[in-house]
């Protein structure tokens, strides 16, 4: 068959076209987030000064800082991912080991998967009605299970997905000495898998950190802190980097609007350092 | 004393009978059904005590499922079973209410590939004794290095017990992985194609070590090496489509196969 110079051509024409649109859209893609990355950066170091992190959110027209929003979304971060580390990784372990192909094991993953995609303000209002309105009061506690409902199904899909990388025979090695299957899990599997379990962790931290909807139903927020009494204002509206962004930004007042600014930076070098933290993680692991 | 049987298919088998009192492991019409498939057909092999069995045969021929049978491992999977009779020292192991961990710590298995544990050498050989003894630091420290001593291995590591047992070469983590088993003190080891994920030096060296320990333990070896058979071994089974069609001492076997399927495969004729 004799090959034909056009056809040849016309694919070669065709490749070059194809490329030149990847490569188009990859620069606007990474000409928009470069924008973003910009204007954070000057406006967020803008605001940025140590009275962001030894101030309390001030009113309008006053001097300063973000300091009881750092620590209330710290705190509120900090119960969340307790609790979705807890359902998380038992779920997860669940999954993997026991639930096998079973119909109940088939509908939990498929109802984690519908929650890992939930609409982060659905679980806020969900909370606010099983936390909130019953007791009567926004709280620290409510934002930080409303926290862990978005960061629990992360943690549940990854840490089943991890344990299932682990070859069969290692699992049966443990019981072949004798060891029973909850031993092999703990003292074998969680080992094996404890740093992508741990990448998961660190990501779904990173999904929660930036959260605003959940918390605006459940934590809303607060000028004022017990600092003496951190337990007791867990119980109390708290403050969160993200609501008091979203509550400054929409204001008229410059400082205000520099807050905000310095704010989000603070929450994306957060997150950025989280996801360095969980890929060195990775990397480690999967030199092992 | 061998006992020749044609079948009314005209297959023949040929199951050597030996010494019932040097015998460990006698299993009796062993029947093993993977859900509704029967994959054992009514297997009787007498394993002898302190000796190395091998049992060879095509893939999927039912070797790895009766070693599976032998230390209970197929329990993990519900819709696996097993019928018949597996004699342990008088007692049949296949009886319900046998405590599986006892049973287990007396019957150790080495698997295909090297399955180190993540975690330090020195604990990777340590992990089954915990589970069964209470030893003080020096008592430990000296079943660590007995073990390791046995499976040939401590030269090799002595320096970085510490270290991962990830780290090791696949022919040092396969003999990791026999230290282990044997720091239980089992009586009987089970041997899933253990060299078959090795390189030729390092399976030379496996073999080694089984060649060292086989006085004193019962060895039960399945593979697809011929010739690791006829090194190791001194009694042979060999298993086609689940049945075990000739079972004898390895030399007469591999010289004189007396059924016809047993000797197509040995001369390569098939599998």
């Amino acid at each position: 068959m004799a090959v034909s110079a056009r056809r040849v051509a016309t694919r070669r024409i065709s490749n070059v076209i194809f490329v030149a649109f990847c490569c188009l859209f990859t620069v606007l893609a990474l000409t928009a987030l470069a924008a973003i990355l910009y204007s954070l950066i000057v406006q967020g170091l803008g605001g940025m000064n140590l009275d962001v992190f030894t101030k309390d959110t001030p009113a309008a027209g006053t001097a300063g800082g973000l300091r009881n929003a750092i620590v209330g979304s710290i705190l509120m971060a900090s119960l969340g991912m307790v609790i979705a580390l807890a359902v998380g990784i038992m779920a997860g372990t669940w999954l993997a080991e026991y639930a096998g192909e079973s119909q109940f094991g088939n509908v939990v993953r498929f109802l984690n998967d519908v929650l890992l995609s939930a609409p982060s303000i659905l679980v806020g209002l969900f909370v606010y009605y099983i936390l909130v309105k019953p007791f009567g009061s926004f709280s620290g506690i409510a934002g930080g299970v409303a926290l862990a409902l978005l960061a629990a199904p992360v943690i549940t899909r990854t840490t089943e997905d991890v344990l299932k990388l682990q070859p069969i025979a290692m699992r049966e090695s443990g019981v072949a000495l004798g060891s029973p299957v909850w031993h092999v899990i703990r003292e074998i599997l969680w080992r094996g898998s404890a740093s992508g379990i741990l990448t998961g962790a660190l990501l779904a931290f990173a999904r929660v950190s930036g959260e605003t909807a959940p918390l605006l139903f459940t934590a809303l927020g607060n000028q004022f802190m017990d600092w003496k009494h951190l337990g007791r204002a867990m119980t109390e509206p708290m403050a969160s980097l993200p609501v008091v962004i979203f509550q400054d930004a929409l204001t008229p007042y410059p400082d205000l609007n520099r807050l905000a600014w310095a704010g989000a930076l603070l929450i994306a070098a957060s997150v950025l350092a989280v996801t360095l933290i969980a890929r060195a993680f990775a990397k480690e692991s999967s030199r092992s | 004393m061998t006992l020749v049987d044609t079948l009314p298919n005209g297959l023949d088998v040929s199951i050597a009978k030996i010494d019932q009192s040097v015998v460990k492991l006698d299993v009796q019409n062993l029947d093993f059904f993977y859900g509704k498939n029967r994959s054992l057909k009514s297997v009787s092999i007498p394993f002898e005590a302190n000796a190395v069995t091998a049992l060879i045969g095509p893939s999927g021929c039912g070797k790895s499922t009766l070693l599976r049978t032998l230390n209970r491992m197929y329990a993990l999977y519900p819709g696996q079973k097993a019928t018949g009779k597996i004699m342990l020292d008088g007692e049949d192991i296949l009886r319900p209410g046998v405590n599986l961990s006892m049973l287990r710590a007396k019957i150790g298995m080495v698997f295909q590939k090297p399955t180190p544990f993540p975690m330090s050498i020195f604990d990777n050989v340590a992990f089954g004794v915990r589970l069964y003894e209470t030893l003080n630091k020096t008592d430990m420290a000296e079943r660590v290095e007995e073990s390791l001593r046995r499976a040939a291995l401590w030269d090799e590591v002595k320096d970085k017990l510490q270290t991962s047992g990830l780290g090791l070469s696949g022919g040092q983590q396969q003999r990791l992985c026999v230290a282990r088993c044997i720091a239980v003190k089992p009586e009987i080891l089970l041997l899933d194609e253990p060299t078959s994920a090795l390189d030729p030096i390092s399976s030379a060296k496996l073999e080694e070590t089984v060649t060292q320990l086989k006085n004193d333990y019962t060895i039960i070896i399945v593979t697809h090496n011929l010739g690791q058979a006829a090194r190791v071994s001194k009694y042979t089974g060999f298993m086609y489509l689940g049945e075990l069609v000739e079972f004898g001492e390895t030399g007469e076997m591999f010289t004189r196969p007396v059924t016809t399927r047993g000797s197509d495969y040995i001369t390569g004729r098939f599998g």
